[in-house]
This record gives structure tokens, sequence and C-alpha cells, in this order.
């Protein structure tokens, strides 16, 4: 059983106990303990249940490479899947679930999948079952899968997370990742240069594993040489340290994610949950240190395996055994620390089995010395299956598994050798070489991720480089901050080298399958990919069915895909890959290292972005008076527009009807600010209009006002508005409410690409009025009653504007309408908006005032038939479709969209125009309906002859009435053409004249 | 002009920083070729004001003028004073080609100040707000979090912050989110 020791523990406080829960039930740990070791200490061995076979799983790691221990960690609007125990840090209350099993841990049913079914879920079953009969699959299958695969659950959907996050812009010469010995060293060699210096560790402690491992640097422990070396590094004013902050990913020109946890481990606290540091760098060095691989044995994954450097961190850390009685099988030395370190502790070590036939070096001595069974060439058979490690068969390795010997224990440390942790070198393009002494893929230096300047800009430190012994560790490190200092623009400054003492160690040998000859028996129960159940047997398969490309196989057999990214399979699995197509492991290569590192929160990418600020809303400067009036928002881009005004009881529908009528009848307010207004101004700003324009502006007289078309250069309408002539040299744009950014972006990038040596200057000036449209047959009376300039026919007539004074305030109006009424747009400085509104309310009130939306507006534009851009185009809509050539210059030599006018496409005479449709019925058309003609297309569907572009009831018509693209339609007045629906009814309608209201557009010049 | 309301219509948050509605403030573009001796001339005689260095503030006299790109200036004054600079600087530059334009509603101006200015500012503006690199003077024209902003550092670490008037109150929002009093990055401090 695992149990709590009574001594060690460095980083636990005995004096206090933490209560937390683990499927539901009461625990005790420590402060300091993570999830992992605090299940451990209460002898939960047992955490999990696998992916594919729900076999029982246990912890294997003690760090963010642990590939089962995943747990759902609190509840409701705090529930998060997924969370590896090895990385929470216990606290009072802390309530985790186990995943993936039914009913309970303990007792499975889907176990009974590996107990049936396991030789027939191999790699590619998915791909090679779930084929045929095709209707299966949404009916059998898919429902099947889920329900049986598949991790933590998702958070209830109607719950909102109760946490904060933020991002923090951050900008430093060289960013150390890992704190580690290497990258505290790294840190001061490059903080020496001068240089301003970021370190982050992932973990709260820092020091890495140096303090389990053992050692000396400069006669100190590594924990006293670590709490030396962070005083230096605190009292130098050009370094920021960071804990519990991951280097979460590396990216082009020095650009570097940060993922700070500040309060998983004492929610608690107020404040934000994680901050997401975006950093840029000069210079990356990557302290990440190295992880230690699996060996691959049958039983591998029974609980109670795990991790020899693990099984001492949990022993010196956190002062938990696994095991009472533990074997150790290693190819390298370093697993004797573990059995070394595990027997002081006062646990058995049953044996080590040491798999190289000549044995290990000085560790293997001191452990023999310390009375410990060592057995050379020797290798684990079999773990006898179970939720806990009981037996332990003995083979030679050289053989096929026969056992020689079972022995009785109730944990396994293993072994495989170490394997640099390559990812943050390897995110932006940093090459790898194997290393054949070590057999790990390690970064080659002289191929390095480059930035904008070709020059590396990532550099590895201590183990993270290849070197695993302390001395060379500590060197490297010095010498990579050294490099980043320099790299970054410093003066190099070389750290006096520090003197180690370690244990010497003898070369590794390595070990791809454990025995070496193991049949498909033991093949079958070895595994490679914890998290997704990935074998031996599985590689090897899909190496046998033709499988050559190692990124083929992982996608094939999900061997690393799971969400530990195949921290501990990678290297074994495509070593079984080469062994399997007779290559050689270089040749294989590794598949690619992709950021994050390791699971980074949705919040902390979302940052501060919820809530009221989750999208930034444009408000016009009447935007209360709206919401305090009955407003039904509209989202028109980030801005909201009032779609109608409800008055009390009145539906939508209702209220828009009523806003119709009146505004025809009596007067109508429409806020009309967040249309664009862009003032283009120089000596050849009337030049730069005529090609932006379709139609002539440069001839326009000041004070007036006329109506233009934008085309792309490809000949699509992209804009219309009112352009009005300011004076000499200036003329004011109106655009859409859309097009305000989008036209005003258009306009600068011909300026400054195209024509830059046309002297013309544009400023958008959208938001700098508040602009309402005074509309109706009152409109005149309003205006006169609040008194100022004069608005007579005479003195303002239409299509012209004049500055003076309105009711005191100083406005701008201009005679435009878009309604077809009597209609003024009245612009006044956008701080003044709200008051020059109520003035008008106020003084409307006798002519029938009302404010109308945008559903209103666009009911008068279309009784007009005038047309608007987005429902009578989308971007293949030129103006002839519309019928709009009397805005095309002929005189123009040039303008945007001419030359594509002639393109036989644009110039076919079968394409659909704009057309009036009116219902047989008088019903309403749905919107987007398509008309159906006769025969069909090669995919059988009925051919399509036009469709409808704006539809709406008109309260003034009390019909429907419509807009649309139709083939010929100018021509076909008069033809009834169908609209099947989405609704099982076909729509017949009446083409007609687009203008249904006022043809002769008396009312809007009165 | 007694009609007249800012955006924030003279809100504040106390939190790592102060955050502050700065009230109606006067602003005019002025597009020209910062080159030019007229233009150099007619800013001067107008604000007082040098034409700034790139990405810096010049401010005298209660003026301020900002470096906004290769072509345009901003010129910060009182609101009252707006129109009758307008006047002034259009009739110096007559004969030049330059855009002079009143932008003065079409901004929300607010202040941040207190210890925490920087860090707060530095969670929604991808900027270097270290000593070293964010002097008084400085200017960036940036975005801040998801809309477009600019902003100067004046005297005693008051930062002077413009965004446009729509977005005024989600700029005010976002900043009161990251003033949080919880929210403590320290490493500026």
């Amino acid at each position: 059983m695992s149990n709590r020791l009574a001594k060690q523990g460095r980083l636990i406080d005995r004096s206090k106990q933490i209560v937390f829960t683990f499927n539901g039930r009461s625990m005790l740990g420590h402060p300091g303990d993570t999830l992992a070791s605090a299940l451990l200490a209460n002898d939960q061995m047992l955490v999990g249940r696998s992916f594919k076979y729900h076999r029982p799983r246990g912890l294997v790691a003690s760090g963010s490479e642990e590939p089962n221990a995943l747990v759902g960690l609190g509840s409701d609007n705090r529930f998060e899947p997924n969370q590896r125990a090895t990385t929470t840090e216990l606290f009072e209350g802390l309530a985790a679930q186990s995943q993936n099993h039914w009913p309970s841990l303990e007792f499975d049913v889907g176990i009974l999948n590996s107990k049936l079914f396991s030789r027939f879920l191999t790699a590619g079953f998915y791909y090679k079952m779930f084929i045929h009969p095709k209707p299966f699959w949404k009916h059998i299958y898919e429902p099947f899968i889920r329900q049986s695969a598949g991790l933590g659950r998702a958070p209830d959907k109607e719950l909102k997370d109760a946490d904060t996050y933020e991002h923090f812009y951050f900008f430093a010469d060289v960013v150390v990742v890992g704190g580690g010995v290497a990258g505290l060293q790294a840190a001061k060699a490059a903080a020496a240069s001068g240089a301003k210096v970021l370190v982050m560790e992932q973990n709260a402690h820092w020091g890495g594993r140096a303090p389990v491992d053992g050692g000396t640097i400069d006669g100190m422990t590594a924990d006293a040489w670590v709490a030396k070396t962070l005083d230096e590094l605190r009292a130098m004013e050009n370094v920021t340290l960071r804990d519990r902050t991951m280097g979460a990913g590396v990216y082009d020109h020095g650009y570097l994610l940060g993922y700070e946890r500040l309060t998983d481990h004492d929610p608690s606290k107020g404040g934000p949950r994680h901050r997401l540091w975006r950093i840029r760098t000069k210079q990356i060095v990557t302290a990440c240190g190295a992880i230690e691989r699996p060996l691959s044995f049958a039983g591998n994954d029974v609980p109670g395996v795990m991790l020899a450097a693990a099984m001492r961190d949990y022993v010196v850390n956190w002062g938990v055994t696994p095991g009472k009685r533990v074997v150790v099988a290693t190819n390298n030395d370093d697993a004797y620390r573990t059995a070394l370190i595990l027997q002081k502790a006062g646990v058995e070590i049953a044996c080590i089995l040491d798999a190289r036939r000549l044995g290990g070096g000085a560790l293997a001595a001191e452990a023999r010395a310390a009375g410990i069974r060592v057995e050379d060439g020797r290798a684990i058979a079999k773990v006898a299956d179970g939720k806990r490690v009981s037996k332990v068969a003995i083979c030679l390795q050289d053989g096929e598994g026969q056992s020689i010997e079972e022995i009785e224990a109730d944990a396994v440390a293993m072994s495989g050798g170490w394997s640099p942790v390559v990812h943050l070198w390897s995110h932006c393009g940093g090459k790898l070489t194997w290393d054949e002494t070590q057999a790990h893929f390690r970064p080659d230096p002289s191929r390095a991720p480059t930035s904008h300047d070709g020059k590396p800009f990532v550099v590895t430190a201590g183990a993270s480089s290849g070197p695993l012994e302390l001395a060379a560790v500590l060197s490297d490190a010095a010498q990579a901050g050294a490099t980043a200092g320099e790299g970054a623009g410093f003066p190099a400054q070389n750290l006096a080298a520090v003197s180690v003492e370690d244990m010497p160690e003898t070369a590794m040998e390595p070990v791809w399958l454990m025995p070496a000859n193991a049949d498909i028996q033991h093949r079958m129960k070895s595994w490679l990919d914890y998290q997704n159940d990935v074998k031996v047997s599985d590689v090897q398969l899909a190496a046998r069915e033709g499988f050559e490309s190692v990124e083929h196989t992982k996608r094939y057999t999900t061997l690393g895909m799971a969400t530990d990214q195949g921290k501990l399979s990678n290297i074994n699995g495509l070593a079984i890959l080469a062994d399997s197509l007779g290559s050689e492991i270089p040749q294989v290569g590794t598949t690619t290292f992709r950021p994050p590192y390791h699971p980074i929160s949705m919040g902390a990418i979302g940052g501060e972005a919820r809530g009221d600020v989750f999208q930034p809303l444009r408000k016009t400067p009447m935007y209360d008076w709206h919401d305090a009036n009955g407003a039904d928002w509209e989202p028109v881009g980030h801005w909201r527009r009032p779609f109608t005004y409800l008055q009390d009881g009145e539906s939508v529908q209702d209220a828009v009807n009523r806003e119709v009528k009146n505004t025809r009848e009596n007067l109508g307010l429409l806020d009309a600010s967040t249309l664009g207004k862009l003032v283009v101004k120089g000596p050849d700003a009337g030049k730069f209009l005529d090609m932006m324009y379709t139609n002539v502006m440069s001839n326009l007289k000041i004070g007036k006002c006329r109506y233009g078309l934008m085309c792309s250069e490809n000949g699509f309408l992209v804009d219309d508005g009112v352009v009005a002539r300011i004076d000499e040299d200036a003329w004011l744009c109106h655009t859409t409410t859309g097009g305000a950014d989008r036209i005003h972006a258009h306009m600068e990038e011909w300026l400054q690409t195209e024509w830059w040596d046309m002297k013309v200057f544009v400023a958008n000036l959208t938001e700098q009025y508040a602009q309402i449209a005074v509309v109706g047959p009152n409109a005149r009376k309003v205006l006169e009653k609040l008194g100022g300039m004069d608005v007579s026919k005479e003195a303002l007539p239409f299509m012209e504007w004049r500055d003076g004074e309105i009711g005191g305030f100083n406005a701008r109006a201009y005679r435009i309408s878009f309604s077809g009424e009597l209609s003024y747009e009245i612009a006044v400085a956008a701080s003044e908006g709200q008051a020059f509104w109520s003035a008008l309310m106020e003084a409307g009130k006798e002519f029938g005032v009302m404010p109308y939306g945008t559903e209103c507006l666009h009911i008068l534009r279309a009784e007009k038939g005038f047309i608007m851009i987005g429902d009578e185009t989308d971007g293949t809509v030129i103006p002839q479709d519309l019928n709009l050539h009397w805005a095309l210059s002929k005189k123009k030599d040039d303008y945007l969209g001419k030359r594509a006018h002639t393109r036989s496409h644009m110039a076919d005479p079968d394409r659909w125009k704009l057309v009036g449709l009116e219902t047989v019925d008088g019903s309403v058309l749905p919107d987007g309906a398509y008309a159906v003609g006769n025969g069909v297309n090669g995919n059988g569907q009925k051919n399509t002859i036009g469709r409808v572009t704006s539809t709406y009831f008109s309260s003034n018509l009390n019909r429907g009435i419509a807009m649309g693209l139709v083939k010929n339609g100018p021509k076909r007045m008069g033809e009834v053409i169908s609209f099947p629906g989405t609704d099982g009814k076909t729509y017949e309608a009446k083409i007609v004249d687009p203008v249904f209201y006022d043809k002769d557009g008396e009312k809007q010049n009165v | 002009m007694s009609n007249a309301v800012s955006v924030l219509n003279g809100a504040s948050f106390d939190g790592l920083a102060e955050v502050k509605d700065a009230g109606l403030v006067g602003m005019i573009t002025l597009r020209g070729d910062l080159s030019s001796k007229a233009l150099a001339k007619a800013v001067l005689n107008v604000t007082d004001c040098t034409i700034p260095d790139v990405r810096k503030v010049a401010a005298v006299n209660g003026n301020t003028v900002a470096w906004m790109s290769p072509d345009e200036l901003l010129i910060v004054t009182d609101y009252q004073n707006v129109d009758a600079m307008v006047a002034k600087l259009s009739s110096a530059l007559a004969g030049e080609h330059a855009l002079v334009v009143n932008v003065s509603d079409a901004r929300s101006m607010l202040t941040l100040s207190g210890s925490g200015t920087r860090e707060v500012l530095a969670k929604v503006a991808p900027v270097d707000f270290s000593a070293e690199q964010f002097q008084p003077g400085d200017f960036r024209r940036t975005r801040l979090a998801q809309v477009a902003g600019a902003f100067w550092l004046g005297e005693a670490e008051q930062m002077h912050i413009i965004c446009f008037r729509s977005v005024g109150q989600y700029v005010f929002d976002l900043l009161k989110v990251a003033a949080h009093s919880d929210a403590v990055v320290g490493v500026y401090t």
C-alpha cells in the first residue's frame, strides 16, 4: 500500500492538515501536497480508468507528464474536467472526482471491453469497423463510441465560470523558461550581462529535480544553492521571477506565451484565476529539464507501476511512498537513486532488475553495498493484472518472457532513460538530433529556431540540451545564459564555474521492449500511450499495414494524441515503429511539437473578455435615451441600433407598423449617427473621388449633395451614400453604417499604395456628429418651430445642405431623403446629440413626433424601391443588376470597377436584375427565397431564376412588398413566378416595378 | 455649449489605479507634411508646441501635440478653444496641402493615475510600460483590448487615454476590470 512516511517531505507542512474529498470520500493531506501526493498518502493508488479498455490506472508520474491521473475538479460553476492530480496543489475543501468509469471507479462495466474485445480494439479499429453499413454510423456506432469513450465530462452549458482571467503584456531581453538549477544558472549568466531577464517556473517551488536527486554545488546541497541563487537573482533590478507560471508556447519573432496560475492553489483568494503573459523577448532560454521514459513490459499500466524518478519525488518532496515493497526495473544508473532513497526512507527494495547485461556503475555498487539485491541482464516479464501491483514475474532481458521467478511487490519503479523536453525548442522550428549515447532526441544547436534576422532566438539549457549529469547541466546552463545575453545584444559575461560533486554514471542501454523478444501475448499488454490505450502491438500492426510515416502512425493508432501529447509515449512509440520498419530511429523521426506545452485554460485565452467587456458595444450619443424608451436592439456590426421602439404591450410588428404609418403621416425621428462620414480634402480630392465613385463627384457644386455608388476593382457594388461638397477642395462622403471603417480603409489603401502622388487627405468624422433624420410631412414645421436657419424649400432645396443654427444648436442640415418623405438630416456635435434629440422630441409633440427604428427605415426605403447595401447586394451584385446605369458615368475615362464591368460575365444580358415582387395574395415573401423555373440542373435540383433580396409587410400599402433579382426581370413585368418556401408552401409573386409608393417623388420634394 | 456632455459624464473608479473621465476635451486632427516648415510654424504659433518626435507628445501651456503617423498630428486643447484654434490653423495653413478638423466630439478621454497605472494599462495594451522604456512624453497609438486607442504619459505618472466616443463606456469598463484591486501583477511596483 501507499502511505505517508514518518519523515521526509521537504515541500509539506506537517503541522497543518487539509481536508479534501475524492469521489466524495473525505481524506487528509498537508499544505504543500499535490492532489497526487495526498491521494497516495491516503492509499488511493487507483485514480481513473483508461480511455478505450477502461483498465484501472494509477499515478505514473509526479509532474505535468502524468497521463493517468486526470480528475474533475470542483463543482457547479467552478467544475473543470481533465485536471492533472500531479499539477494540482492541494487546498482545503478540494473536491475531485475520477473520470471515465461507470458505474464506479472500483467496479467498471467497461472493463469487459478489454476482457472480451481487446483483441478487436486494435490500431485503426475505428477506421476498419465503423465504415459499413453506412446508416449504422449515425444511429449505432457514434452513440456507442460517445458513451463508452471519452475523458471528463464537459461543464454544464447553462453555468458560467465563476472565475475571472486576464492578459498581461510583458517585454524582456531574455526569458528563461524553467526554474530548476539549470534555469537559475542560465538566468544568472544572462542577467550578469545586463539584460532584462524574466524567469518562469511552472511549479510553486524553484529548483526542479536537483534537490531530490542529490549532489552538491559549490559545496552546498542543491536546496541551499537554489535558495542562495534565488536571493541573488531577487536582488537584481533587471530580473523578474514568476513561479506557478509555465512557458506555454514559443512563436515567431520572440513571441512567447506564459500561463500563470494565480488562485488554483487557493480558490478563496480574490482576483483573476489565470493570467496569460503575452511576452515579446529577444532571446528565450528553455531550461525545461528532461522527462523519464517508461519501460514497455507486460502490465506496465497496472496501478503501482511508476516512473522511478517520480517515485523518489513522492518520497523526498511529500514524504509518501507508493508501496512497501518495490521492484526497480531500469536500463540506466539513475534509477538506482530511487532504490537508495526509498531504502533510506524505510521502504523495502525487493530487487533491482538492470536490463544491461553488464549492469550499472558506482550507483549500482552503492546499492549492492546497501544490501539491495541487484540482477543484471534481467527484466520484468509481466506485472500481474489487477487494480494494484501484487506480483512481478522476472525474466531474461534477452529472452521472450519466460518467467524465471515471481516476486511479491506492491509497486514497481521503472526507468527507460531520459528524454530532454524539446517542445519549446521545437515550436518555432528548432530541429533535433539523435543522441546514440543517451538514446534520445536532443536539440541540434546548429539548427535553432531563427528570428527575423536569421539568427537563433531560442537556446536550450541543462537537461533540455541533452546532458543529464549535474556538472554538465550547470555548465551548459551557464553557457546558454551567456549566449542568450549576447544574442540579446549585451556583452557576454562568463560566470565563475561552479564546482559540482555527484555520482558518476555508466552508459545507459536503450531498451524499447522488455524483454527484447517479447511474444505477442506480452506485447499486447505493453502500453506505450497510457491515456489513449496504445500498446506495442498496435504500433507494430500499423507498421505491418504499411504505415511508414510517424505522423500517419500517430493518427492511425492515436499514439501521442491525448491531452499529455505523448510526453511519455513519443520516443518509445517511434522506437517500436523504427524497429518494426527495420529502420533507424533518426530516420523515422518525431511527430511535430505544437503549443501549448501543457493544456492551458480557455479562460486564460479569453482573458478579461467576458460579461460587460466580452465585446465592445458601440453606442451613439442617444443610446441611453433609446434604451429608456423601449428600444428593441439590433446589432449592426459592433453598434446597437433600435430595431423599433416598443410601447406598452405592443408586439415588435405592431410597433414597426405604427412607426411606418406615423412617419409617412406625421413626423419620425431616426438616429442616423452610425452612418459613416468621411471628409476628403485636398487639391486632388475631386479627381480621387471620381475614381472612387462610379459617377462624377468633382463637378458637384458647393452646398449640393449627390448620391453615389462605389465599386470594388472587380466591379461589384461595395457601398453607397450621399456626398456633399463642403468647399473648394473638400467633400464629405456618407457611407453605410457598416462601411464607415471599411471605406475609410479602402480610400487610405488606394491613396497610400496606388495613388500616393495624389494630394488628398481623408479623415473619419463618423463619431464627431450625432446625425438625426427628421422625416415626414411635419419635418419642416418642427425645425421652423425650433427656429434658426431658413429650412424652406427655396432656401434649402432637395439634395442641398447648409450650415446654421437650429434651436440654438450649431447644425449642418442636409435635405436628403431615404424614405421618400420630406426629410432633413441634421448633424450636431456628438456631445450635444442627446440635447438636440430631446429638443426635437419636445418641439415635435404637437406634430405627432415618434422615433423610428431600423426596420421602419428599411420598409420606408423598400416602399420607394431604394436599394440597401447588404440586402440587394451581397458581393456578387453590380450596379447594372440594380438598374443603376444612370449612376455609371460614361464621361469619365476610368473609375474603380469600370473595366471589370466590360468582362463578358458582367456584361451578360441574362444577369438577374432588380424588380419589385408582389405576392398574389398579399402575403409576405420569405426572405432569401429562390424562384424556380423550368427543368432541373445536373444535380437534379430545380433550376432557379431569381431570389428575394428584401421583403417586408408595408402597413401603408397593407400588403407584403418585396424586391428581388430575377433573370430578365425588367422584361417580364406582370409575370407571376413561384418561390417555394422552407415552410412547405409555395409563394406566387407578380413581377412589378420596384417603386411601390409615390412613384413620381412628389412627397419628398415639397 | 451648455448642452455638451462627455460620454462618461464624470465617471470614476478607484482600484489598482484611478480611472477617471477627463470630461470634454478639445481635439484637432491635423494632417499634412510634418517636415514642412510652414506646418511647423503654424503649429508653433497656434499651440506653442513644436512638432513631436515619432511616438512622442509635445506639451506647452495646456496644449498637447501628439505624433499620430508620419502625416498626422493630434492637437489636444480646451474644448472651448477648438473652433478658434481650427480657424487659426486653417488660415495659417491656407495654400498648404493640409487638413485641419475638429474631432473633439468623436472621442472619449480618460485618465489613469496612481501606482498601478503602468500595470493596469499593460493588461490591455501591447506596449512595454517599464519605466526605462515608457517615459513622460511618450505616446502610443495602439489598441486597448479589442478597440483602437492612444495614450501618453503626462506628469506625475498620469496616463491620458483617448478612444472613440462610441466605445468610451467599453474602455472605462475594461480599465475597471484591469484595475480590480485583487489583480495586482507586481512587476512595475
